[in-house]
C-alpha cells in the first residue's frame, strides 16, 4: 500500500507539473511559470489535491498574485478537487533558477537571458539582433522589474536583458 | 530580564512579541517612507531611464515594506494589516528612520541620500539574513538581492555626480554635508535594539556602522567627494518623533483611504 500511494502521488504531481508547463508569466507571455523557476515545490497532499510553492521573483513585483492566481485556477482547471498555493520565500529566488528551455525561449523572444551563475553586474552583452559584442547599458532597470534596458551601437536597435540578480 | 520583556508573550525566537512588531514597523515604514518620495519622481526625473530605475527601486521598496508590515499586522492581532498599517496610521505612529523622509531636493540629494540608505540596506540585510527569527531572516535574504542591484545603481550615479562637472560635484558635495547628520540614527541603538539584539533578532547596530563606512567610503574615493566629520546626529524616527515633512507626504499617500475609507478596486 505504501509504494502504491508513492505512485499515486508521483503521478498526481506530474500531472500537475504538465499544467504548470502551460501556465504563462503574464508580463513576459511566451514563457511559463515553470521556465521562469518560480514554482519551488508541487506536493499531493494525500486528499487528491495539491500544493503548489511559488517564489516571487521581485518581493514588490506587481505580478505575484495574478501568477498566484492563475496557478490555482490551472490546477482547478486540470481536476485537482483542492489547491493550495503558497508563498515560498527561502531559498530566494534568483535568475540562476530561469531554466534552459526559459534561457532559450528570452534568446528567442530578442531578450538577453540572465548570466549563470548570475554575475549581478551589467558587463557587455552581445546585441540578440544582430550578434555585435559594441553594445551598450541605457539603463539598469526597464519595463518591468526583471529587465534592464540596453541599446546595439552597430545595428542601433535597442534590446533588453533580464536583469541579473 | 526586564519587566516588559517578561510579562509580554514572547515570539519563537524569544523575544518579546511587542518588541518584533516594533522592529517589523521600522524597517517596513522605512522602506514605504522612501519609496514613496521616490514615486514623487514619476513623470519628473531628469530622463525617463532615471523615471524608470526611481520607480522600479520604489516597487522593489514597496515590496519589502509589504513583507514587512504583513507580518507586523499579524503578530500584533488587532487585525490591521499592510494596507490598514500604510494607510492608516498618523505621523507619530510611523517608525521610519529620519534620513528615509528628508525631502528629494535635486538629484544629487537623491541619490545621495539613496546610495546611503542602500549601503545601510545592505549591511542590515546580510546581517539580518542570520536572524533568529526565521521569517524575518527569510525577507532579509530575499530583499538582499534586490538591495544589492540598487546599490549598484545609487553608486554609480554617486560617482558619475561627484567626478562629473564642478557644478555636479558641488551639488553631491552639498547633498552629502546636509544629509551626513541623519545617518547616525541608523546605528544607534534604542532599548527596544538592545533587548531584540541579546535575543539574536536584530544584528548589533553600531557593529553595522563599520561595513556601511567601509563601503561608503569607497564609493566617495572614486565620486573625489569628502565624507563629513561626525558631528551632531538626530534620531527620534523609530520612536515616532519626525519632520514637518512626513506629515505632508502621508497627506498625498494616504488620501484615497482618508477620504473614502475602505474603498477598494
Amino acid at each position: 500500500m505504501v509504494s502504491g500511494g508513492l505512485m499515486e502521488s508521483e503521478q498526481i504531481e506530474a500531472r500537475a507539473w504538465t499544467a504548470l508547463r502551460q501556465v504563462p508569466d503574464p508580463e513576459l507571455p511566451l514563457l511559463t511559470v515553470v521556465d521562469l523557476g518560480i514554482i519551488r515545490h508541487v506536493r499531493a497532499t494525500g486528499t487528491g489535491g495539491v500544493s503548489v510553492g511559488v517564489a516571487p521573483t521581485y518581493l514588490g513585483c506587481p505580478a505575484t498574485s495574478v501568477i498566484e492566481q492563475s496557478v490555482g485556477e490551472a490546477l482547478r482547471a486540470e481536476g485537482f478537487p483542492e489547491v493550495t498555493v503558497q508563498t515560498v520565500l527561502d531559498p530566494p529566488w534568483t535568475t540562476d533558477f530561469v531554466t534552459e528551455d526559459g534561457r532559450r525561449t528570452l534568446q528567442a523572444m530578442g531578450i538577453v537571458p540572465p548570466d549563470r551563475p548570475a554575475s549581478r553586474g551589467l558587463q557587455a552583452v552581445a546585441c540578440p539582433q544582430c550578434g555585435s559584442p559594441n553594445t551598450s547599458v541605457v539603463s539598469a532597470f526597464g519595463s518591468t522589474p526583471c529587465k534592464a534596458l540596453h541599446r546595439c551601437d552597430s545595428c542601433l536597435e535597442p534590446f533588453e536583458r533580464f536583469k541579473c540578480l | 530580564m526586564t519587566e516588559a520583556s517578561s510579562s509580554a508573550p514572547l515570539n519563537s525566537a524569544g523575544v518579546a512579541t511587542d518588541d518584533l512588531c516594533e522592529l517589523l514597523l521600522r524597517l517596513g515604514d522605512s522602506s514605504l517612507i522612501l519609496a514613496q518620495r521616490l514615486g514623487e519622481w514619476i513623470g519628473h526625473a531628469p530622463a525617463v531611464e532615471e523615471d524608470l530605475a526611481l520607480s522600479n527601486t520604489a516597487l522593489d521598496l514597496v515590496g519589502q515594506a509589504r513583507a514587512f508590515l504583513t507580518y507586523a499586522g499579524e503578530l500584533e492581532g488587532r487585525g490591521r494589516d499592510e494596507d490598514a498599517l500604510a494607510f492608516l496610521r498618523d505621523t507619530r505612529e510611523y517608525r521610519n528612520l529620519l534620513l528615509a523622509e528628508q525631502p528629494n531636493g535635486d538629484f544629487s540629494v537623491t541619490l545621495v541620500r539613496q546610495c546611503l540608505f542602500d549601503l545601510f540596506q545592505r549591511e542590515l540585510f546580510a546581517a539580518l539574513s542570520q536572524s533568529a527569527d526565521q521569517r524575518l531572516a527569510q525577507v532579509a535574504r530575499k530583499a538582499l538581492t534586490e538591495t544589492t542591484y540598487h546599490v549598484q545603481y545609487s553608486s554609480g550615479w554617486v560617482v558619475r555626480l561627484g567626478d562629473g562637472t564642478d557644478e555636479s560635484h558641488r551639488r553631491a558635495q552639498q547633498a552629502l554635508d546636509d544629509l551626513w547628520r541623519f545617518t547616525g540614527e541608523m546605528f544607534t541603538p534604542d532599548a527596544v535594539d538592545a533587548r531584540l539584539t541579546e535575543g539574536g533578532v536584530l544584528p548589533s547596530l553600531p557593529s553595522l556602522r563599520l561595513g556601511w563606512l567601509a563601503a561608503l567610503d569607497a564609493v566617495l574615493r572614486d565620486a573625489m567627494l569628502t565624507r563629513p566629520t561626525d558631528g551632531f546626529f538626530h534620531t527620534g524616527g523609530k520612536q515616532g518623533h519626525h519632520g514637518e515633512g512626513l506629515g505632508r507626504l502621508l497627506a498625498e499617500m494616504q488620501f484615497l483611504q482618508r477620504a473614502y475609507p475602505g474603498a477598494s478596486w
